[in-house]
């Protein structure tokens, strides 16, 4: 939405001001989602990225902020007009994989950064990395394998999965059954948006699995929980985060209680760098931070740590520094393997009530020091 | 490692009757939309791509009014209201000035509509979804004969969307309104002669429509999730429900609508369980999902091919 973009360019422009006419400052294009119905990811990676900037005090960074409305010609036509006319040293804020790599190849190989605090489709994390390109995220593939870990961990061993039918559902499941040891009671595909599962609440009813591991984010997570729950069926779900993140979890409601899911952040995590996080999100914007939040606050951390130890300028020296990832992660430990993805625990979280705040606890760990699959595919 | 084992889903008798209700569940939903979605086009002639936004009005006012009394009846009878009274002002203010241009003019107009139903309600209620939950009476499942356990809440769907076909049926056969009604589908300018003041027909019509949309969305809002575009995918199938169906003609949308629910559910169930026959499992479910999601189509093109008007459709 325009009027958004207007209000965050205002407060960036207050930020900016004095530095505008400064050597050194960096400027950042920021492409995320600000309206229609995935707005609720990017304002989040948005208001966790401008938090850290103005926590920092820094008056050498300009960001950009544009929304991409969740279409990839027009994330493309964002990253050209910022790219040409505004001279950005680094993009950022793309939520959706299908965006992501519509705009990284072409923005990393005309020689600028990219940050992705999302998107981490396996394409650009193999074959199609780039010295350029560093995800502060994970990679996709990251917490289905992580909830296949927690699978093996409960014993389970006859999951029914389930996803939708486009490459990031694909990946979801075989994320799932990279890690995952016990057998399938059942594998179905459902269609991309579906918001009825109705039919698929039948098969597992019917099936004999003992567990049930699902990928169906946004609404369509909604829908599922909602309707499992009223089906009476009490067999343990597991999922990644994204279904029971904080922005979604409070039109779960109570059907999500005790769900866990893998993530690699919340809110609990216990460490001073997400607790002076979650306590200054809270100030300033009135709401716990999400996931998203979290990441787009690490992503900031990142760019000011690397233009404390090198210039922008020096392409080099930068990518060096961005390599090092030499800031304090509301994560706790945090590194980049080869191919610029993070190594990093993930945790089992459950969901929980707080007064009348649905949010999520950590109960465990899935994997340790987790990397991905794809840095062997990665030359560079 | 070794990559998990597959065993293969069995299509049980409780299972196709479970999936049969739900079907029947999902078709009475969808009538409910076309239902308003066909009289309009019928009476009035116009194509109204803004029936979705109403069904979302529907649902976010069944939210916000749950969400303050916790009455789930009464955020029905919100539903109801919202988008019948969203429905008159924007034929009042935008769908009236449409009835004489071409189907293109509607269409844009409509479209825009959308975007400002979508993003009017962004402003109001927020990015985030909204929560509606079903009232604890119709919460879980229950026992039917045979022992299939079935959530009692979509019954109770499939029960009011029956009970609103019967009432339309009533309404458009055995009352004035209904007489006007039917008498504006064929002639237009003949009823206008005859002294009934046809734009207060075409409001209360239009209303009307909005006013099952919006029930749709709210009994619908209560098992999935109240967002902003929520409306969008369900108008692609009311049209094909009508199309099927035959435009302006309410058995038709009935018919239609149960067809595309029933054949949807069922192709979803059967098609990879019988691909399965014949291909390896992780195959079987992506072959067949990629054909279910079809099928809806195909059996609206052999329709066209079979009747061009739809079953119920009367020539132009």
């Amino acid at each position: 939405m325009k009027l958004r973009s207007l209000i965050a360019a205002a407060c960036i422009g207050a930020l900016g001001t004095a530095a505008a006419a400064s050597e050194d400052t960096v400027k950042v294009g920021m492409i995320t989602t600000l309206s229609g119905g995935g707005a609720g990811l990017g304002i989040d990676v948005r208001d966790g990225f401008l938090l850290a900037i103005e926590q920092a005090g820094r008056d050498d960074i300009e960001v950009v902020v544009e929304d991409d409305q969740r279409k990839p010609d027009i994330a493309v036509q964002l990253a050209d007009k910022m790219i040409q006319s505004e001279k950005v040293d680094v993009l950022t804020g793309i939520i959706w994989s299908n965006l992501a790599m519509a705009v990284v190849p072409s923005a990393t190989a005309r020689g600028k950064f990219y940050l992705s605090p999302n998107a981490g489709p396996s394409k650009l994390a193999g074959q199609g990395c780039h010295p350029n390109y560093f995800n502060v995220a994970w990679q996709n593939d990251n917490l289905h394998e992580a909830a296949g870990g927690y699978a093996n961990d409960a014993g389970f061993s006859n999951s029914f999965i389930l996803a939708p039918n486009y490459p990031a559902g694909q990946d979801a499941l075989a994320g799932y059954k990279r890690i995952y040891d016990g057998e399938l009671a059942g594998e179905v595909f459902t269609k991309l948006g579906q918001k009825d599962y109705a039919s698929e609440i039948a098969q597992i009813r019917a099936s004999d699995a003992d567990s049930v591991f699902f990928f169906l984010p946004g609404g369509m997570g909604i829908s599922f929980l909602k309707q499992y729950a009223d089906s009476g069926l009490d067999l343990p779900v597991v999922g990644p985060a994204f279904s029971f993140d904080q922005g979604i979890l409070q039109a779960v409601g109570e059907a999500a209680l005790g769900v866990k899911n893998t993530s690699q952040w919340s809110k609990d995590l216990d460490n001073a760098a997400n607790t002076a996080f979650v306590a200054a999100f809270q100030a300033e914007y009135g709401r716990l931070p999400s996931l998203y939040a979290s990441q787009g606050y690490d992503t900031a951390n990142l760019l000011m740590s690397a233009m404390d130890a090198a210039d922008v300028g020096d392409a080099e020296g930068f990518r060096a520094a961005l390599k090092a990832a030499d800031f304090d992660s509301v994560r706790g430990d945090f590194e980049f393997a080869a191919n610029n993805h993070p190594v990093q625990d993930i945790y089992v979280r459950e969901v929980i009530k707080e007064g009348d705040v649905f949010t999520n606890r950590i109960i465990g760990t899935a994997l340790e020091d987790h990397s991905n699959v794809y840095v062997d595919d990665c030359k560079m | 490692m070794p990559a998990p084992r597959h065993k293969a889903i069995s299509v049980t008798p409780i299972l196709f009757i479970e999936q049969v209700l739900n079907g029947l569940q999902f078709g009475v939903m969808l009538f409910l939309m076309a239902a308003g979605l066909t009289l309009v086009f019928g009476v009035m002639g116009l194509i109204n791509l803004a029936h979705g936004s109403l069904y979302m009005v529907g649902a976010f006012a069944a939210a916000a009014v749950a969400g303050a009394t916790g009455s789930f009846l009464l955020a029905l009878v919100a539903a109801l209201a919202a988008a019948a009274a969203a429905g008159t002002i924007v034929e009042l203010v935008v769908i009236r000035r449409l009835y004489h241009r071409d189907h293109l003019d509607q269409v844009l107009a409509t479209f825009a509509l959308i975007l400002i139903f979508s993003e009017g309600t962004r402003w109001v209620f927020g990015s985030f979804p909204l929560y509606l939950n079903i009232p604890d009476y119709l919460s879980g499942p229950v026992t039917l004969p045979g022992g299939i356990e079935y959530p009692l809440y979509r019954l109770a769907i499939i029960g009011v969307g029956l009970a609103v076909a019967v009432g339309l049926f009533w309404l458009v056969s055995h009352t004035r309104l209904g007489i006007r009604i039917r008498a504006g589908e064929s002639d237009r300018e003949m009823i206008a002669a005859l002294g009934v003041d046809i734009s207060k027909l075409y409001t209360v019509v239009f209303a009307l429509g909005a006013a099952l949309a919006g029930l749709a969305g709210a009994l619908v809002g209560a098992i999935q999730s109240v967002q902003v575009g929520m409306g969008e995918p369900v108008l692609i199938l009311a049209f094909v429900v009508i199309v099927i169906g035959g435009i302006g003609s309410i058995k038709g949308a009935l018919v239609g609508a149960l067809m595309v629910g029933l054949t949807d559910t069922l192709g979803g169930v059967l098609l990879p369980a019988l691909f399965r026959l014949f291909l390896d499992n992780s195959a079987a479910t992506t072959t067949g999902s990629a054909l279910a999601s079809m099928l809806i189509y195909i059996l609206m093109a052999v329709v066209l091919i079979w009747r061009p008007r739809g079953l119920f459709g009367v020539a132009a």
